[in-house]
């Protein structure tokens, strides 16, 4: 999938060693639940992120089985957006960086 | 029952709904006494407003702040739509998203407030339990809200 560039560019030259900590990105994380119903997840990973119906279906069962996955990532601000679409649909999501 | 589909796709794109008169009158009641709970901001309805962050509440409760009102009207609106249609034969491809949407609510909130477990769907319902009616409705919302799903996703392309 196309994915725009929203991080700023950055002028000054990185710093040698560890990566900054604001540079890492953030991950959008679904947690297992006993009530949404299989089916559902799955068409709602396809309706919010676009994913195919096979994609969605190994998120899905990652989530059932292991209790969580990581469905998307990028900068903060585009995970918020993910977990509030999430939150809309029900699901049990957070964010928390990488 | 568990044969029947109470929701089907039609050919013009729409959905055709079978349900009988005390199943269209069990989602109003559920969806009035939902709406009441949203709009009064009830601890019950806790679940449908999870914390973004789980290791940061003051990161959590800025989400909140910030996305509270959308998610709410959006629930809302949903309930209003469920109303709205309760009678109907024939639903469009947004109004039975709003079914979806408000059934899944509906099912969150009555399975936290029964304590629900995976468990629950491999085992008859015993019914010297003082939850049995309330388990029994649980069991048909999750029927009902499977067959909207399954009418949705088959709009869906394949791949």
């Amino acid at each position: 999938m196309a994915q725009t560039i929203e991080a700023p560019i950055r002028i000054e030259e990185p710093t040698a060693g560890e990566e900054r900590r604001e540079d890492r990105p953030w991950i959008v994380i679904v947690w297992n639940d006993p009530v949404n119903l299989m089916t559902y997840v799955t068409l709602v990973f396809q309706k919010l992120f676009g994913y195919s119906r096979a994609k969605a279906e190994t998120l899905m069962l990652q989530v059932h089985h292991e209790g969580k996955a990581i469905v998307s990532s990028g900068t903060r601000e585009k995970c918020e957006l993910d977990v509030s679409k999430l939150h809309a649909a029900g699901l049990w999501a957070t964010l928390t960086q990488d | 029952m568990p044969f029947r589909r109470p929701v089907t796709p039609l050919r013009d794109g729409g959905y055709r709904l079978r349900l009988g008169e005390r199943e269209r009158d069990a989602v109003s009641g559920l969806c009035d006494e939902l709406r009441d709970l949203v709009e009064a901001d009830d601890e019950s309805v806790a679940r449908l407003f999870p914390a973004a962050y789980g290791d940061d509440r003051q990161a959590s409760e800025e989400y909140d702040r910030l996305v509270r009102g959308s998610l709410t009207s959006g629930r809302l609106e949903a309930l209003r739509i469920v109303q709205e249609t309760v009678e109907a034969e024939r639903l469009d491809h947004e109004q039975l998203e709003a079914w979806c949407s408000a059934l899944n609510d509906l099912r969150l909130v009555l399975g936290e407030r029964l304590g629900v477990t995976e468990e629950l769907y491999e085992t008859e319902i015993d019914p010297r339990d003082p939850r049995a009616a309330q388990l029994g409705l649980y069991t048909w919302l999750t029927w009902l809200q499977g067959s909207v799903v399954d009418a949705l996703a088959s709009r869906l392309p394949d791949r």
